[in-house]
């Protein structure tokens, strides 16, 4: 996280879960289907469904790009569910190609 | 109480995929032969061409809901409707203050034309009508609300562009009037097999884009008269007044 710049948002009781990879997609009903337990959601959607959607699929984290920050009661459920939502200023693209270089070491 | 067809989402020649045949006069004609009561004009991001097909409409005794069909900040299209035209103005000015700054390529996604009723070109869209607000979904609710509007999430079944498919799922304690569906399926069909759509009030139309398509969808309104208010109250189910339509 450190390597990355991230902001922590909400959810800070979540840090310490484990990423298994990461999964990058806007489309809430995408994620809905294709992620996997573990992943670290790359996305600039902020609604509360997006907590919902990382609390199905047991996801590690969310990351949200280009300096989006989470809405109230998404960054409420974040805290509830303890999953963190991460921010940077940086593009999905950017941020995610650091991950990997990240994951891959 | 009295049966009303109504088709409440038509785009005009307004929205840059709007057919060039969507005029104003030609959208009152084609409402007409379809026996529709009551038609909703809906163009992305815009109320433009509202008031003058309510206008045009008036004289074939067509009820006309006047509104858009929104695009929220996560890319939903959602149907709003506002009462009178001070409303309307007022809505007008909110959509102009947040869609995003993108000119429109006419080559690329279609002219964006406000007619008058002689069918007269009198005014030309800049910015691009299809691009999304940078108001969220509640946001917007609350912003038709604030005003006495309507706010009816559209298509929410299909692929793009929808509250499925940005969403995920219905948001618990969405404040919605209504929720359109396009596929054939159902109200018990999709209650069924998504339970958060539980409780919420369900309208078909025909999302129009060409003369020929509009009243392809019909919601039928049963209710006192053809007015705001009464509308309102059917969607409700308020006093036997009720909607269905052909599944």
């Amino acid at each position: 996280m450190k390597a990355l710049g991230l902001t922590v948002y909400s959810g800070e009781k979540g840090l310490d879960r484990r990423v298994s990879g990461g999964y990058v997609s806007d489309l809430l009903s995408d994620v809905m289907g294709n992620a996997d337990e573990g992943q670290v959601w790359v996305t600039l959607q902020t609604h509360k469904n997006v907590m919902a959607i990382a609390s199905l699929k047991d996801l590690a984290a969310v990351i949200l790009v280009s300096g989006h920050k989470p809405d109230v009661n998404t960054a409420h459920q974040s805290e509830e569910e303890a999953i963190p939502v991460l921010g940077t200023h940086l593009s999905a693209f950017d941020v995610t190609g650091k991950m990997y270089e990240l994951i891959k070491k | 109480m009295n049966s009303y067809r109504a088709d409440l989402h038509v785009h005009t020649v307004l929205s840059p995929c709007g057919d060039l045949e969507m005029s104003p006069a030609n959208i009152v004609e084609a409402a007409a032969r379809n026996n529709i009561d009551i038609l909703g004009i809906t163009d992305h991001n815009s109320t433009r061409h509202g008031a003058l097909i309510k206008k045009l409409a008036k004289k074939k005794g067509i009820y006309v809901l006047c509104g858009a069909e929104v695009t929220t900040k996560e890319e939903i299209h959602c149907l709003t409707f506002f009462e009178n035209n001070d409303k309307l103005v007022t809505f007008q000015k909110y959509l102009e203050e947040h869609l995003s700054d993108v000119k429109n390529k006419p080559e690329a996604f279609g002219y964006q034309v406000v007619l008058d009723e002689n069918e007269m070109i009198v005014g030309h869209v800049d910015k691009l009508l299809v691009s999304a607000l940078d108001q969220t979904i509640d946001e917007v609710e609350a912003a038709v609300h604030a005003l006495g509007g309507l706010f009816i999430p559209a298509h929410i079944d299909r692929p793009s562009f929808s509250l499925f498919s940005q969403l995920g799922f219905v948001p618990a304690g969405l404040q919605a009037d209504a929720l359109e569906l396009s596929k054939p399926a159902t109200p018990e069909q999709m209650v069924k097999q998504f339970p958060g759509l539980k409780g919420y009030t369900f309208i078909r139309s025909s999302d129009a884009h060409h003369p020929m398509q509009l009243g392809s969808g019909i919601t039928i309104f049963e209710m006192k008269r053809r007015s705001f208010a009464e509308i309102k109250k059917a969607l409700q189910g308020v006093g036997g007044r009720r909607v269905s339509s052909k599944w």
